[in-house]
Parts: structure tokens; sequence; C-alpha cells
């Protein structure tokens, strides 16, 4: 087992130039493309969230949509009630899923793995219906939702409105990664990466699993759910027809296409569920599912440990290293 | 009590369907330690095949063994081109595998036969069971069949050379191939065997919900939930739990007051949960013991 | 860019004017128009659970492709550029942004279902780009006041539930209903047309049962349904659900005094065939566009040129689902209004001309039905008329009925 800090890492040298060409990208470009570029960021913050779930604690989860739902929500529904600020809605979504979350954890530790699967996706099926129902309607707006405005930019800054949301998104994406790379090569990680390996023997050590993992599901939704929020605020309108069970797909997709327990493949993850399916329909309107599903197996194949993976094998060839890495990423007990 | 008896019996009907489907579910975690998330889609584009096949003026029964049989093939074609080369993948590798087969096989049935509902007769006819107007004779057709394939799969796995060839090696892998055993092909089988039961469970649902690229994308939900309430090692308790499940939905939707009729999925599911906490093998499956 | 051509082609149209031509005949461009081609938006669910509304798009693209054929619209060919969005909202924000922002399309239409058009609503309004003859019969799209830039097409869900409550409380006032719904915008919309037309005597309404697009069956909402004693059934479903509930409503032997089932799931070869004509027979609808599957129409010169046309430009295309019959009056439209738009084809224009249809006939529209839009009346349809199944087909009955929501001039 390698421990994603641990690997022979191409360096700052590339996170640098990675940064500075997101940073220049959207003076670049046209406008939609910096939403959908926006649009990629908050997915990846979502399949992160799902990574340290997954990749770092080996627990599995169809769910997530609902927390990206719930973070959606709440953000939408402060924004549109209460007037608050765009940004303070963050936080808030944050802990409310963080809560959620927590609370979500400690049943579903009695649950393991295709249980789990089960359970999570309950919920993804139950969240569109939820919020739809009469007793949520006068928050929710039931089935016609809420519509919400977009934020504008600080008066003074030579931003459009696209560009502004866009580094704003940025910020925070990489306030996320980095306290992300922070939890998992701290004490807390090594304990997650423990009970991912073997449950038994990390109770058996004296790791309080039960605490861990319930944690991990509620730091999980935490990221999952602000994602959801800046979404909502992107896309300036919430329904329940937004946050269906497609949506966990779409987000497991991202995390095994990226690289299950790699944070910067996350990344690639966003990318692939946003551009996929749009270069899917113009290959073949009739058949674009099934171009797509073509697209999608041949990377499995090509790179069965994900984009991150596959730059790792590349990247050990490139510096000749004796030793390949082992492969050991996204191991369900 | 009228309307509970209606209900329950409404309830069975559609646990019918979720009972067939169930069973398709458990036979492929049984060959694979999975779910797989295509089974709908392969069910729902083998009934298409035998629809064709009526179409052309096939008689049914023939038309019901073709698809079957094509269904048979076509699984174990599945395994050995796609699955095959994913051996040593990791698990989540073979879930979006399943995906990415989902939506080839939604795609391409869509784009072959379009999207509008068609009709698939029954074999059993559609009028009320001994006039009483509580269950059909297709719903009753359609349980009677999902009891006997049960029957005929315990027979198989019982008293079969292959059946308990199959059972070692999905059990102890490596000590079966000790034995001489064929592990790769018994899981084609595997896959085999659980592709023609799907296609026999979709051509039983198509005559009640319509034939349509989209028809199991509901059904396949309960399918899993019935399968993991019963215990994913037991066929005869998805069975069960496929039913359980159909009447549970239909009683909720029906008795609790002021929610139940528009949550009337979300309860059933949280009660399935409920009972995973309390027995979390399901009701009628072996608990796992892993080893340190 | 855009805008030096534009100025080009102005100054060359003013001066053949100058020559040759009036000066009214000036010629002028937004983005996504030019002399030689009309650029136009979609978005449509070709894929996912509603992707069988699909076909309406490619309805919509076969008769583009025909108009082509023709030599275009006053000259100009029509470029059809439609996007999939998978039913989900924030795709459709995407694909509108892309199709405004990079196609530079002159507008979008009939972009289909509610919450997607709800998501797009505010940022086309605000590029100031038509939305126009949206695919969804939410009464919202009629709002001139607020959303110049967005117009319906399809008679609304709530005139459409109030068509009902004007019939029952003449034919059957003293009737107990039970209503079958999706629970979405579109089932809520007609319940609530319905509730309104009945007015004090909404309490007739004794049961209603929702249920899911996911829902495998409606079985069970039916058992419900017959077991609050209701006399008067209504089936305001899509096309799976009302056939599931025809025939279920039959195989129990109910026997409702009036079974109605509402105009999106009444299509005589996709819904009543699949539920038995049978179990069909007698029940009540109300129609605005003439059903392809019926023998009524069998000789009608309009549903032949139809037929004919499908034949010809969309081969796979069913002619017995009312979503090719849908698309092809849809368009028409449209192109009734890029005519009258002339060689002036601004966006505003677009608007101006969308909001100036008069008394337009659309051959397969039901006999009697116009299509009338004012600078207040964003309804283009507004006209419907019932019909009862006889067991072979639909019979139409009663006069020609105006709706009563968002209506006027």
């Amino acid at each position: 087992m390698m421990t994603p800090g641990a690997r022979p890492a191409p360096g700052p040298l590339a996170l640098g130039a990675v940064l500075v060409v997101a940073l220049v990208l959207p003076l670049l470009l046209k406008n939609f493309v910096v939403f959908q570029l926006t649009l990629v960021m908050i997915y990846s913050i979502a399949i992160l969230g799902l990574n340290l779930l997954t990749g770092f604690n080996g627990q599995f989860s169809l769910g997530h949509s609902a927390f990206y739902a719930i973070g959606a929500y709440t953000a939408a529904i402060l924004m549109d009630r209460w007037d608050v600020a765009y940004y303070w809605t963050l936080p808030v979504a944050g802990l409310a899923c963080f809560g959620f979350g927590f609370l979500f954890g400690l049943p579903a530790l009695r649950l393991e793995g295709i249980y789990l699967a089960l359970a999570t996706f309950a919920l993804a099926l139950a969240t569109p219906q939820i919020l739809k129902s009469s007793p949520l309607e006068p928050f929710t707006g039931g089935v016609q939702g809420i519509v919400i405005l977009k934020p504008d930019p600080p008066p003074g800054l030579p931003l459009n409105a696209d560009q502004w949301l866009y580094y704003f998104t940025l910020a925070v994406l990489l306030v996320l990664f980095a306290g992300a790379r922070n939890l998992v090569r701290g004490r807390t990680g090594r304990a997650m990466l423990a009970i991912r390996e073997h449950p038994v023997a990390a109770r058996l050590m004296g790791i309080n699993t039960a605490l861990y993992k319930s944690l991990t599901f509620g730091v999980s939704a935490l990221y999952t759910g602000i994602a959801g929020a800046l979404g909502a605020i992107a896309v300036q309108f919430v329904a329940p027809d937004s946050f269906t069970f497609l949506l966990s797909v779409s987000l497991l997709v991202g995390l095994v296409v990226g690289g299950v327990g790699s944070i910067a493949g996350s990344v690639v993850g966003g990318l692939f569920i946003l551009f996929v399916p749009n270069i899917a329909e113009q290959v073949s309107k009739g058949l674009a599912g099934a171009v797509y599903g073509l697209i999608l197996l041949l990377v499995i194949y090509l790179m069965p440990s994900g984009a991150a993976g596959f730059a790792r094998l590349l990247w050990s060839r490139v510096v000749r290293r004796t030793h390949a890495p082992t492969v050991t990423e996204g191991r369900i007990p | 009590m009228e309307l509970l008896l209606h209900q329950i019996l409404a309830g069975l009907a559609t646990g019918g369907i979720y009972a067939c489907m169930a069973l398709a579910v458990v036979m492929i975690y049984q060959a694979i330690g999975n779910f797989n998330f295509a089974q709908g889609e392969m069910a729902t584009f083998s009934t298409f095949i035998a629809w064709q096949l009526l179409q052309w003026g096939v008689p049914f029964w023939l038309a019901f063994l073709g698809a079957a049989v094509a269904a048979f093939l076509g699984g174990i074609a599945i395994e050995r081109v796609l699955f095959k080369p994913l051996h040593r993948a990791p698990p989540l590798s073979h879930l979006v595998a399943f995906i990415a087969l989902f939506a080839i096989l939604n795609s391409l049935a869509g784009f072959i036969w379009d999207f509008n509902l068609k009709t698939f007769p029954s074999p059993f006819g559609s009028r009320p069971l001994l006039g009483s107007g509580l269950i059909s004779t297709h719903d009753a057709g359609m349980i009677g069949l999902t009891v006997l394939l049960l029957a005929l799969l315990y027979a198989f796995f019982r008293y079969t050379r292959v059946g308990l060839a199959m059972r070692a090696a999905a059990a102890h892998p490596v000590s079966a191939r000790l034995v001489g055993i064929r592990v790769g092909w018994m899981m084609a089988l595997g896959w085999g065997m659980a592709a023609a039961i799907g296609a026999v469970a979709g051509m039983m649902i198509a005559p009640v919900v319509f034939l349509e690229p989209n028809m199991m994308l509901g059904i396949l939900l309960y399918g899993f939930a019935g399968a993991v309430v019963g215990g994913l090692t037991s066929p005869g308790g998805a069975v069960a739990g496929g039913f359980a499940v159909g009447v549970i939905e239909n009683l909720a939707g029906t008795f609790i007051p002021f929610i139940g009729r528009e949550l009337k999925l979300t309860i059933a599911l949280v009660l399935i949960v409920g009972v995973l906490m309390v027995r979390p093998s399901g009701l009628f499956g072996r608990p796992v013991v892993s080893r340190v | 860019m855009t805008i030096r051509r534009r100025e080009f082609c102005l100054t060359a149209a003013a001066g053949l004017a100058a020559l040759s031509m009036p000066a009214a005949a000036q010629t002028k461009y937004d983005p996504g128009a030019s002399d030689r081609e009309i650029k136009i938006g979609s978005i449509m669910p070709y894929s996912g659970p509603a992707s069988a509304y699909g076909a309406i798009g490619k309805t919509e693209a076969a008769y583009f492709a025909m108009l082509n054929d023709k030599g275009g619209i006053n000259g100009r060919k029509i470029n059809f550029i439609s996007y999939d969005d998978g039913y989900s909202p924030p795709k459709a924000v995407e694909q509108a942004r892309k199709l405004v922002e990079s196609d530079e399309v002159l507008l979008i239409f009939q972009s289909l279902g509610t919450p997607s058009n709800t998501a797009i609503q505010k940022y086309m309004n605000a590029k100031k780009v038509p939305q126009i003859f949206v695919a969804t019969g939410a009464t919202k799209w009629g709002d001139p006041e607020h959303f110049p830039w967005t117009m319906g097409w399809q008679p609304n869900y709530q005139s459409e539930g109030r068509i009902y409550a004007k019939y029952i409380l003449q034919n059957h006032p003293n009737g107990k209903i039970a209503v079958l719904y999706q629970n979405d915008d579109y089932g809520k919309d007609l319940l609530k047309g319905l509730k309104d037309g009945l007015g004090a005597k909404a309490t007739m309404v004794v049961a209603e049962a929702p249920y899911e697009t996911g829902d495998p069956t409606v079985d069970s909402q039916v058992v419900n349904l017959r077991a609050s004693g209701a006399d008067i059934f209504i089936n305001v479903a899509t096309p799976k659900f009302a056939a599931q509930a025809i025939r279920k409503v039959g195989e129990i032997g109910w026997k409702p005094a009036l079974n109605i089932v509402n105009n999106v799931g009444n299509s005589l070869g996709g819904v009543l065939k699949p539920a038995g004509l049978e179990n069909s027979k007698g029940v009540i609808t109300t129609f605005y566009h003439k059903d392809g599957s019926d023998p009524t129409w069998t000789n009608d010169p309009a549903m032949k040129t139809w037929s004919a046309f499908i034949d010809k430009y969309y081969p796979d295309g069913d002619k017995t689902s009312t979503y090719t019959v849908y698309g092809y009056a849809a368009a028409q439209t449209l192109e009734q209004v890029l005519k009258q738009c002339g060689d002036t084809v601004t966006r505003e224009n677009v608007m101006k001309q969308a909001a100036n249809l008069k008394n337009l006939e659309i051959g397969v529209l039901l006999p009697g039905i116009r299509v009338n839009t004012g600078p207040h009346d964003f309804f283009p349809i507004e006209q419907m008329q019932m019909a009862r199944f006889t067991g072979e087909r639909w019979e139409l009955f009663g006069a020609v009925i105006s709706g009563e929501v968002g209506g006027g001039a």
C-alpha cells in the first residue's frame, strides 16, 4: 500500500504550472466555457468528497447526490428567503451536510459493503421525493424549485459575473483540496486508511472505528454539500429533478475515472463527467449513450486505476524507478 | 378490511415482478459478488428480441425460448469479452463497467426499437382470476413461473455436478481450481444463467408495464431492494424479499396518513434499511465472517 | 465580427434599396441570422428517463430539413441545432449557454420540460434571446410583463383542468371524483385547474393519488382510488401510466360513470391500444391536434401531407405517437413567425411577430382551432375540444372550448 503522500510526486512545479493555467484561462475563453469550467471545479469538489469516503476510508456511497442536494437547497433557501450573501451560504451548507452526513453515518456503521451501498442508494432515491413533498414545499418550492440570482463581481474588479464565479470557485477548491491533503496525511488520515485496509485489525489496534467512520462520512458530506451550494449559485436554480440518482452515478464515474484515492484525480473526474457526454453527443445523437458507454469502457481498460494510477505509472517510467508502484487503490473490503 | 386485502393482493402481483428481478440479481451476485447495474437493461434488450421475433410471426413459446437462449449466450459473451479482461481491476471499476454497459444497451434499444410503448402479449391472458377482479391470470402465472424457476434453480445447485461446481467456484475460487473446476467458465455460466433469468423476468414484466427501453429503470431498484432484504446469498430469500417489498410499499402508501401517499417509496426504503440494521445480512442470508 | 458583417449587410441593402427597392425592405440581422441562414437552437431530452419526448425534436429537425429542400424561409435556410439535456436542469443551462454564446443561435425553440425551461428562463430574458414555443403546458410561460422573451405554445394544463371541471359540473353535479396524477408540476397544475374550476364544489374530489415517474406500476393507486367510492375517475398521467391505469380500472371491474384521460395520455395508438380497446370504451378526453392513429383522420388532407412528410423525412418516426404530430405543428408555427419577420430577422422582431399571430390555421390542429397571440397574450393555442372514445375511434363532441386561464388579448 502506498499512501498518496508517499508516492513519487511530479512535485510542486507541475502544481504551479496547473495553477497558472487555471488563473489565466478565464481571461482567454468565452464566457460559456468559463461557466463550464466552473461546473467542472464544482463536480471536482463533490468527487473529492466521495473520494474521502470511498478512496481513503473504504466506505461506499451511492447517495452523494443527496448531500449535493442538501447543500444546493441550503444555499438556495438562504439566498431566496433571507437574502443571505452567497459566500455565507457555503459554510452553512457545509455544516448542515456535515451534521447530516455524521448522523447518517452512525446507523450506517452497522452496514458494510453492498449493504451500505443499498442504504445510500435508498437515500439517493428518496431525496427528490422528500424535496417535493408537501410538508417541505413552503421551503423548497416543491416541484417548481427555487430560482436565485447570480452574484455580481465585487465593484471595481474588471471581471464579469462568470469570471468572478470561476475565481471564487477556484479559491474554494484550492482551500478544500489543501484541507483534504492535510487531513489524509495526518493522524486522522492514517486512521481512515487503516480502517479501509482492514476494519477489524484497525479496531484491534485501538482505533475508534465507529467515530472515525462517522466523522469521515460527515467530512465527505461537507465537501459534497459545499459543491452543491456552489452548483446552485452557478446554475441559479434548484429543483428536485436536478438531484436524481443519476447524479450519484455521475459522481461515481468521475471518482473511478479520476482515480480512487487520488486527490488530484478528482479534477480529471470532474472534467470527464462534464465534457465526455457532450463529446459523445457530437459523435452521434441517436447513439450518444452507446458512445459514452464505449468511451467509459475504453478508459477502464486503458486505466484500470483511473487517471491518477495511469499518471503515476507514466511518471515512474519517466524517472526510471525500478519498482512500479503497487496498485491497490479502490479496494473495498 | 377489504381494502387491506386488495392492497396485499395488488402488492403480491407487483411483488411478483420484483421477485423475478431479485432472483436474477442474486444469481449474478452469487457469480461475481457484485450488483450488476446493467441487469435491467439486459433483460429489456432480451425482451425486445422476443418482441421482434413475435413481430416476425414466431409462435410465443418459441420466441420466449429464443430470447432466453439469446440472453444466455449474450450473458456469456459479455463476461468473456467485457469482464474477463477486467478480472484484476478493482471492484469499483467493475461497477463503472456495468454503468457503461447500461448506457450502451439502453441507447441501442432506443435506437433500434425507439421509445414508444409496445404491448407484449401474456401467455396466461389478462382476465381476472376466478372472476374476483383482485388478481389477474397473468399475475398468477407470473408468480407461478417465478416459483417454478426457483425450484429449478434449487435442484440445479443442489443435485447437478455443474451446479455444485458453480457453488464451489463462487465460495472458494482457489480450492475449486485445485480440484479441477474451471472457475472462469463457471463465472461465465453464472452470467449466462443470470441473463436468461433476467430475460424471463423481462418477458413476464413487459405485459404489465409495457415494453420500452426504460422499462426496467424503476423495477431494477425494487429488485435490488428485494434481493438485499431477503439476503443476497439466498435465492428463496430474494423471492420472498421481492414479494415483501411489493406488499410493504402498497401498505405504506395506503395506510400511513398524510405523508404515505407521496413518500411510499421512501417509507419502504426506510423499513428496508431498518431491517438491515437488525439483520445486516438480510432476512435469510448467512452472516459473513472475515478473517484478520 | 458579427457587427461588422451586419453593418456591411445594412450598407449593401441600403445601396440596393436606393437603386431599386422601396426603403422599407431593408434587411436587418441579429446574431444567428444572415442572408443565407437562420440558426435555431433546441434543447431536448434525447437520453435519460424522458427520452420518449426526443421524437418531438427529431420531427422538428425533419421538418426544417424539408423546408430547406423547398428553399428555406424567405430564401434563408434553417440551421437547426438541437442538444440533449437528459431532462436535467443544470445540463439545460449549460446547453442553453452553449447555443446562445458559442453557436450564436437567433432563438431557442421548443426547449422541453418545465424544470429545464424554468432553469434557463432568467438567463434567456437577461440575454434578450427568444425562448419561444416552449414544449410544456405550465401556465407560467405566458407572462410577457415579467418575461417578455419567453412564450408557451400548447394549451396550458390548468385550462384543461377547468374544462373537465365544467363538464363534470354540467353532467355529473353530484359525482365523487378520484384523481390519479403525476407528482410533478404538470400533474399538480392540472389538478389545480380542476379544483379551481370546481370552485365551491371542490369537495367533490374525494381521493387523490400521486405517482412518481420511477414507479413500476400505478396498480396500488388505482385500487385505492376505487376504494374511495368515487364514480368519476380522472387520469392525469403520461402515456405509460395512463395506459396502465385504464387497463387496471377495467381489470378490477371498476365502472366509473365518467372516465377521463388527460390530453397528454390520449393517443389511440400509444395509450388506448396498449390499454385494451375494450377497457378504453367510453373514455373522455380533450384534443387540440389530430391523432395520427385515429381512423377519423385517414382521409384528412392535412394529415395526408403530414403522413407523406413522415415517410420521406423521418422514416423511423412512429405515426401512432402524438409527438410526431406535435413537433410538426410546432415547427409550422415557427415557420409562420419567421415568414412574418421578412428581412428583419432580429430577436426583437421574432418576439414581435410571435406575438402577432392572427387566426393562424395549422392543418394538423382540430378544425376550428386557431393560433392567436398578442402583445399581452403569450398563449398561442388556447382552444380544445372534448372527445369520447367509441371503441374504435375518438368522436369529437360539443363546441370548441376556449381556455380560461391567462386568456384574453
